[in-house]
């Protein structure tokens, strides 16, 4: 028995949950537990009250015409073989795959991996990526936050203290999408090094219309990718040309570590060149 | 300290009632006070996967559960799936393939290998492997474990 004592409650619906916040300054919400027990087995989270939500019914899964809604409490497992999200939004299946091992996964949350906010952790990105959004509640009221204005540095959102992350928002993936999370872990399952996530749109023609890109591993928070990697709009396939011209790009435009950045470049290369793949093969299956 | 709360818990089939701390985990309950010390504390931070139970028939960290998380779960330890005299095949399989020295791994071990057959009844050799990489083994080098889970699963080596 490792953490300090703490109080705790499990609540049945979410304004519950936003009520026992408010009223603790040291209360902290529990999902998963993946990312927080860890901290608390090492003493560098203490807090007096956990608050948890794996109950308040956050789990559905629901389209609504071009967003995909994901409840905050659904498990990376889910995300990773639930056949709606393989369909509508497969960078978020691949990238759920990549977390950890079987038994974190069977735990482990994606409003959770979202507000833990781990710098290399592959679902921020994936947000960041697709352009996604969350929905939050506090006592206040709801408010919707874009991925770029949800990360603000090493473990550390724009969150407030009382709010709740009800939903995550993305993009549906359209009849031409391709996708792909790429990363480079020393051992399996282990935190990456770094990593790209990669999702494009094309038009009937095989053009790629659309094209939102991120990287982990390189700053505090997921980089936004899409205009280092504008060189993709308008191609109709991955060339070698391409791919080489993106890895040049990348390693030339991402300051710090050089070999970071030459292996973002390459993990980026890579991504294109199993989007494209991917797009290819959903186009087929579609015709 | 905490206030302690009462906990009704279901651990392979039985009820048990247990007065607790909220903080205590789900590994410190089923050790220290249903002494069942089959799910063994290495990490206690979710690393090494040494404390693998199920709940509700998912493979889960009991060192990152807290007992109090638990009520109304089936829980589920290595102690369910056989015991001296009487091994279940996965056990017996490790010891015939050498897949075990110290122990410390293995009832985790043994337990996260027969939930993963559950899943996947036919797997290859690379799929155990991703399936076993939660689980840290200092000592076989993982050949003999591998081998096990294969000759179980049916699968020629
Ligand atoms: C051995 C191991 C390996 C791992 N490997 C990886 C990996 O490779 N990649 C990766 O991305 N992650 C990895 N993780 C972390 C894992 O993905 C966690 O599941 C995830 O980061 C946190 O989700 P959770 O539901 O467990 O959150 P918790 O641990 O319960 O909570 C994390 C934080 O989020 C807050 N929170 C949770 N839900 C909400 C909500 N709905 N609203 C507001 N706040 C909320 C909590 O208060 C806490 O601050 C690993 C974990 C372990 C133990
Ligand atoms: S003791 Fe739980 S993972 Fe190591
Ligand atoms: S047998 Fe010793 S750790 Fe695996």
């Amino acid at each position: 028995m490792k953490p300090a004592p703490f109080d705790y409650v499990r609540c049945a619906n979410v304004p519950e949950a936003i009520a026992a916040l408010s009223g603790d300054e040291g209360a902290k919400v529990i999902a998963g537990g993946q990312s927080l027990v860890p901290l608390m087995a090492m003493r560098l989270a203490r807090p007096t009250l956990l608050v948890d939500v794996n109950d308040v019914g956050l789990d559905g899964i629901t389209v609504e015409r071009d967003v995909i809604r994901i409840g905050a409490c659904t498990r990376h497992r889910r995300l990773e073989r639930d056949p709606v999200i393989a369909r509508v939004a497969p960078l978020l299946q691949e990238a759920a795959g990549l977390i950890g091992y079987p038994a974190i996964r069977t735990r482990g949350t994606i409003g959770g991996s979202l507000v833990h906010a781990d710098p290399v952790a592959e679902l921020p990105t994936v947000l960041v990526a697709a352009g996604g959004f969350v929905v939050v509640r506090s006592g206040a009221g709801t408010r919707v936050i874009a991925a770029v204005d949800l990360f603000t540095g090493f473990l550390d959102t724009t969150l407030e203290h009382d709010e709740i992350v009800e939903d995550v928002l993305l993009p549906v993936a359209g009849t031409r999408h391709g996708s792909s999370f790429c990363e480079w872990s020393p051992r399996e399952g282990d935190f990456a090094t770094a990593g790209v996530a990669l999702a494009i749109e094309r038009d009937d023609d095989g053009r790629c219309v659309a094209l939102g890109a991120a990287a982990c591993g390189l700053a505090s928070v997921p980089l936004d990718c899409s205009t280092l990697l504008a060189a993709v709009l308008g191609e109709t396939s991955a060339s070698g040309a391409l791919l080489r011209q993106i890895a040049r790009v990348m390693r030339a435009d991402l300051a710090g570590d050089p070999d970071r950045a030459d292996l973002v470049g390459l993990l980026a290369a890579r991504a294109v060149h199993r989007a494209f793949a991917r797009s290819d093969e959903r186009s087929a299956a579609a015709a | 300290m905490s206030q302690t709360v009462n906990v009704k818990l279901n651990v392979n089939g039985a009820a048990a009632e247990i007065e607790l701390e909220p903080r205590e985990t789900l590994l410190d309950v089923v050790r220290e006070r249903l002494g069942l010390t089959g799910a063994h504390a290495g990490c206690e931070q979710g690393s090494c996967g040494a404390c693998t139970v199920l709940v509700d028939g998912e493979l889960t960290r009991s060192c990152l559960i807290f007992a109090v998380q638990c009520e109304d779960k089936a829980i589920t330890t290595i102690e369910h799936f056989g015991s001296p005299g009487a091994l279940h095949p996965m056990m017996e399989a490790f010891r015939r393939h050498h897949g075990l020295q110290c122990g410390f791994c293995t009832p985790a071990m043994v337990l996260t290998a027969i939930a993963f057959l559950e899943e996947s009844p036919h797997p290859t050799e690379s799929e155990v492997r991703s399936a076993l990489a939660g689980n840290l083994c200092r000592c076989t080098g993982y050949a003999g474990i591998v081998d096990a889970v294969l000759d179980v699963a049916g699968v020629a080596e």
